[in-house]
C-alpha cells in the first residue's frame, strides 16, 4: 500500500439531514432512465415502445455513435411512457415495475472461468447486458468506449461530498462480487486498477481486503473522494491518455453479472437532507419512482427533491426518479424567500449560515466544526463578472487553474482549454467552485460546455 | 419589512418586459436586491445550494475597511487646519470641519459614479455592478480636502468611463478605476492636486513659516538643494527641522499620519487596520500587501547602499511610512481585478510595486509619489506576469505527456 495521500485544499460543507444507518425496503412503482444522465450520449436508438413487456436486463435503447453498448431495464415490467421533448429529443423512458422481477438469464462463471476466459468475451459479455454504462471515461467523463484501450482503471471508495452515503454501509457484505468486477475489469482493461480508499476512517471491509488492484489511500476534505482528484494524484491523464473510472456499485454490478448471470439493478440509496423526516438508507432499485420514499417523511412542503447530492445532483418532482448514477436523495428547502438586507441579508452580521469565505462567516468559528447548516436553495445574490481572484484555487485539489480554465472555455479558447487540464476535470470536481463563486456563475455548466466543444472538435 | 416586498413586488410588471419602463429593468433590480435577497433559486442542475456571500458583501468589506482612513483623515483635516493657521480646537470640532468638507466629495464622487454606471447598465442591459461602492469611497480619500468638486466629479466619470466602461466594465477593467481618477486629475488639473492644497486654509492667514509642502516634497526639495555632496541623514534631519510645527515629520508622526496630505492615505496606522480587516475577511489577497512592503523596504535598503544623495540615504522604513505607499499597498493593490490574478503573480506584482514606488519618489524629480504610477504600471503589466505563472502550469501538464 502506498502511502496516504494528503489533501489540504477543499470544503467540507456539513448539512442537517444525514442518514441513520437503518435500512428499509422500498418497492418503486415505476423506474425511469433518464437520458439526461448520460452527457455523452450522440444519438439514442430506442428499442422499446409504450405498452411494450421488458425483463430486467433487456436492451431499451444503444447510441448509434457506441452501437453494441446496450442500456438495460433495470426491472422486468411494462414500458408506461417514452417521453420526448423538442425536435423528439427523447427525455425519459418510465416503466412499470412487476412485482417479481423477471430476469434475462445470462451464463453463471465461477472464479476460475472468470481467471481463464479470454478478454473479448469478458467485454462482450459486458457490453450486452447492461452493466456497461457503468463504466465512464476520462477525459470528458462519458460512457466508455468499449473499443478503446484505457490506461488506467480507477475506483473511488468513498464519498466526502455533504450527506453522503457510507459506501460500507450501501455495499456491505458485497465483497466477492467487488472482487470479481475487478478482476473482470483488470481483464477486459489489460490495465492496473486503481482504488482509492478513505484514511479518515477504519478499513473498509469491503475494499479493503480487495486483491489484485493498487490500493491508494487519501485524506482531506471534499472533493478528496472524487475520483478526478484521486486520478489527478495516482497518474494524471494526458493528451491522448483514456482511463475508465467506475463507481464501486458498478463494479458490483459487474460482479454479479458474472458471478450470479444476470443484470443486477438493485440498489441501496440514502434519502437525506434537513427536509427529511427520518434520513436513512432504503434497498430499492436503479430509477426508482420517489413518492413512496417522499410521502409522509417530510417536514415541510416548500422543497427541492435532488437526485444525488447538492453540489452536482439535478432537481427531480416529487414523483421524480433517481438518476443513474445517483446513490442519494437529498431534500432541501427551497430559497425563495425575500430576506431584507439589514436583518438577515447581505449586509447583515450574520454567523448562523454557512460560507467559505471570511467575509461573511467570520464569526462562524462560534458555531464549531460541527454545526450542522440547513442549507435552501437561494443563490444568495444575482450573477455577476468574475471579480474575485484566488478563490477557486483554494476549493481544487489539484494543479489545475481553474479560474484560467473557465476563462479559456468563455473564450473558445481550444489550446488553452487543453493545456489548462479540461481532460482531467468533470462538473464535479468544479463544482464547490460554483458552491463558493461571489459572481454566482454557473460553473459546471460552463465545464460541460467546454468538454463537449473539445470532443466535438 | 415584507409590505416594502410587497410593495416593491407590485411595481415589478411596469419593469419587466412589455411594461412601461422596460428599459429600466436593471434601474429597479438594484433596488430591489440591494434591499432583499432575490427570489433566484439555483437552477435544477449543478449546484444547489449557494454559499451564503455575494458580490455586494464583499464589496461592502472593502468600504468597512476604509473607514477607519476616512474617519481619521476628516479629523487630520480639520486638525491640520487648525494647526496651520494656530489655533487650538478639539477633537470634535476638527473633525466636524473635516466632515463638513469631506462629505461633499463623498457623495459627488458616488453621484458621478453611479450615474455612469446606471447609465450603462442602461444601454447595456446589464446588472449594475456593486465596484462602484468601493470606487465611489476610494476617489475621495485619494483627493486633497482642497479638491474643487467639479473636479471629483469630471474625474470620476473620466475613470468610470475610460478605465472602466470601454473595457466591457466591472471585472473587464485593466486599470484601477480609483487610481485613474486621481492620474486624470494629476495630469489634467495639475495644480489643484499638487504643490499646497494638502491643507484646508478656507483664507485663514497661516502661522509664521507654514509651508503646505508634504515630507515627499521636503526630502525632495533637499536632496535637489544638496545634490551629490550631501551629508548623511540630511533627509531625515530636514524632516524633523521644519520650524512651523515641531515634530510634523517626525517618524512616529509620519506612522501616526497627522501630517498633510490627501484625505484618507496619511495614516499609515489607519491602512494598516484597513489591511488586518482585509486579510481576516479574506478579501484583500495578504500577498500582494506584504510584497508591496517588502518590495519598498527592499529597494529602499538598496538605495540607501548606493546613496549618492539625500533622497538615497533616507532610511528604507521612512519610505513606508510617508506619502501614499501604505494606502496604495492596502487599498489600490489589492484590487482583484487589475491586480495579478494568479497566486505566485500576486507576490511579483506587489513586490513590483514597492520597487517602482521607491524608484519612482527617489529617481523621478517630476513626481514627489510614485505608489500612483507604480501601481498603474504594474496593472498594465499584471496580465503578462499571469501569462507566465499560467504558461509555467501549462508547461508542467505538457512535460507530462507522451504523445
Amino acid at each position: 500500500m502506498s502511502e496516504v495521500i494528503k489533501l489540504k485544499k477543499g470544503f467540507n460543507i456539513n448539512l442537517a439531514g444525514k442518514a441513520a444507518t437503518q435500512l428499509a425496503e422500498h418497492t418503486p412503482e415505476t423506474v425511469a432512465i433518464k437520458f439526461d444522465d448520460f452527457p455523452g450520449l450522440y444519438r439514442p436508438k430506442i428499442l422499446v415502445k409504450e405498452g411494450d413487456a421488458v425483463k430486467a436486463g433487456a436492451p431499451l435503447f444503444f447510441d448509434k455513435a457506441i452501437e453494441k453498448v446496450i442500456y438495460a431495464s433495470p426491472v422486468s415490467g411494462e414500458v408506461v411512457a417514452v417521453k420526448r421533448g423538442e425536435k423528439r429529443k427523447p427525455i425519459e423512458i418510465v416503466i412499470l415495475c412487476d412485482k417479481t422481477t423477471e430476469y434475462v438469464e445470462h451464463r453463471k462463471f465461477t472464479i476460475s472461468d472468470i481467471a481463464s476466459m479470454s478478454a473479448e468475451d469478458a467485454l462482450n459479455h459486458m457490453v450486452g447486458s447492461g452493466v456497461w454504462p457503468q463504466v465512464v471515461q476520462r477525459p470528458y467523463a462519458i460512457v466508455a468506449d468499449p473499443d478503446v484501450a484505457p490506461k488506467n482503471i480507477f475506483i473511488s471508495t468513498f464519498d466526502t461530498s455533504p450527506l453522503a452515503p457510507d459506501y460500507d454501509f450501501l455495499f456491505k457484505g458485497q465483497e466477492q462480487y467487488f472482487q470479481a468486477g475487478i478482476d473482470v475489469l483488470r481483464k477486459v482493461g489489460k490495465c492496473d486498477v486503481h482504488i482509492g480508499l478513505n484514511a479518515g476512517a477504519e478499513v473498509s471491509k469491503v475494499f479493503g481486503g480487495v486483491k489484485n488492484a493498487k490500493l491508494h489511500k487519501f485524506i482531506g476534505p471534499h472533493p478528496a473522494g472524487n475520483v478526478g482528484v484521486q486520478i489527478h494524484h495516482i497518474d494524471p491523464i494526458n493528451k491522448g491518455d483514456v482511463v475508465w473510472t467506475l463507481h464501486p456499485y458498478g463494479v458490483i454490478q459487474i460482479g454479479k453479472l458474472f458471478m450470479e448471470g444476470r443484470y443486477d439493478a438493485s440498489k441501496t440509496i440514502a434519502v437525506v437532507g434537513s427536509e427529511v423526516k427520518q434520513p436513512q438508507y432504503y434497498r430499492t432499485v436503479l430509477g426508482a419512482n420517489i413518492s413512496k420514499l417522499v410521502a409522509g417523511n417530510l417536514k415541510s412542503d416548500h422543497v427541492r427533491y435532488i437526485s444525488g447530492n447538492v453540489l452536482c445532483g439535478q432537481k427531480i418532482a416529487a414523483d421524480g426518479h433517481i438518476g443513474f448514477y445517483d446513490h442519494m436523495l437529498t431534500v432541501i428547502p427551497e430559497g425563495d424567500k425575500p430576506r431584507f438586507f439589514l436583518t438577515d441579508g447581505w449586509l447583515a452580521p450574520i454567523a448562523k449560515r454557512l460560507s467559505f469565505h471570511r467575509a461573511l462567516g467570520l464569526l462562524s468559528f462560534l458555531n464549531g466544526s460541527n454545526k450542522e447548516y440547513v442549507l435552501d436553495t437561494s443563490t444568495n445574490g444575482e450573477e455577476r463578472a468574475f471579480v474575485a481572484t484566488g478563490t477557486f484555487e483554494q476549493v481544487v485539489p489539484m494543479d489545475i487553474l481553474p479560474m484560467h480554465l473557465i476563462k479559456a472555455i468563455l473564450a473558445n479558447d481550444y489550446d488553452g482549454m487543453e493545456a489548462l487540464g479540461i481532460y482531467e476535470v468533470a462538473e464535479e470536481d468544479l463544482a464547490l467552485c460554483e458552491f463558493i463563486d461571489v459572481s454566482k456563475q454557473p460553473i459546471q455548466q460552463i465545464i460541460r460546455e467546454g468538454i463537449n466543444m473539445m470532443r466535438e472538435s | 419589512m415584507n409590505f416594502l416586498h410587497h410593495l416593491l413586488e407590485k411595481q415589478r410588471p411596469l419593469f419587466e418586459k412589455g411594461g412601461k419602463f422596460e428599459r429600466f429593468y436593471y434601474v429597479f433590480e438594484a433596488a430591489e436586491t440591494f434591499m432583499f435577497t432575490p427570489p433566484s433559486t439555483t437552477p435544477a442542475r449543478g449546484t444547489q445550494i449557494r454559499d451564503a456571500i455575494d458580490l455586494k458583501r464583499m464589496m461592502m468589506t472593502v468600504v468597512v475597511a476604509m473607514l477607519p482612513c476616512l474617519i481619521y483623515g476628516m479629523w487630520n483635516a480639520g486638525h491640520q487646519h487648525y494647526l496651520a493657521i494656530g489655533q487650538e480646537a478639539d477633537f470634535m470640532t476638527k473633525f466636524m470641519l473635516g466632515l463638513k468638507h469631506t462629505l461633499p466629495i463623498i457623495l459627488v464622487a458616488y453621484a458621478a459614479g453611479g450615474l455612469v454606471e446606471t447609465v450603462f447598465a442602461v444601454m447595456r442591459k446589464h446588472p449594475i455592478n456593486e465596484g462602484f461602492l468601493v470606487t465611489g469611497m476610494l476617489i475621495p480619500l485619494v483627493m486633497p480636502i482642497t479638491i474643487p468638486l467639479w473636479q471629483v466629479a469630471v474625474a470620476t466619470i473620466f475613470a468610470v468611463l475610460v478605465a472602466k466602461e470601454v473595457f466591457g466594465g466591472t471585472g473587464m477593467n485593466i486599470l484601477n478605476v480609483a487610481l485613474t481618477a486621481r492620474a486624470f486629475l494629476y495630469f489634467a488639473y495639475p495644480t489643484d492636486i499638487s504643490g499646497s492644497v494638502w491643507t484646508l486654509l478656507d483664507g485663514a492667514s497661516t502661522v509664521d513659516g507654514y509651508s503646505g509642502a508634504t515630507a515627499l516634497a521636503i526630502i525632495a526639495e533637499t536632496s535637489t538643494a544638496q545634490g551629490s555632496g550631501f551629508t548623511p541623514g540630511a533627509a531625515v534631519a530636514a524632516l524633523n527641522g521644519t520650524s512651523w510645527a515641531p515634530g510634523l515629520f517626525s517618524f512616529e508622526n509620519l506612522f501616526m499620519g497627522a501630517i498633510p496630505g490627501s484625505i484618507g492615505e496619511t495614516s499609515t496606522l489607519m491602512c494598516l487596520i484597513g489591511a488586518a480587516i482585509l486579510i481576516a475577511t479574506g478579501v484583500g489577497s495578504w500577498k500582494i500587501i506584504v510584497s508591496v512592503f517588502a518590495g519598498a523596504y527592499l529597494t529602499g535598503l538598496l538605495v540607501n547602499a548606493v546613496a549618492v544623495n539625500a533622497y538615497m540615504d533616507l532610511p528604507a522604513h521612512y519610505h513606508l511610512v510617508i506619502g501614499g505607499l501604505a494606502f496604495g499597498a492596502v487599498f489600490m493593490a489589492t484590487d482583484p481585478v487589475s491586480a495579478a490574478h494568479t497566486e505566485t503573480g500576486k507576490w511579483i506584482y506587489g513586490f513590483f510595486i514597492g520597487f517602482f514606488t521607491v524608484i519612482i519618489r527617489v529617481f523621478n524629480p517630476a513626481y514627489p509619489e510614485g505608489i500612483m504610477l507604480a501601481i498603474l504600471l504594474m496593472n498594465v503589466f499584471a496580465p503578462l506576469i499571469d501569462y507566465y505563472v499560467v504558461q509555467a502550469n501549462k508547461n508542467r501538464r505538457l512535460s507530462r505527456a507522451t504523445v
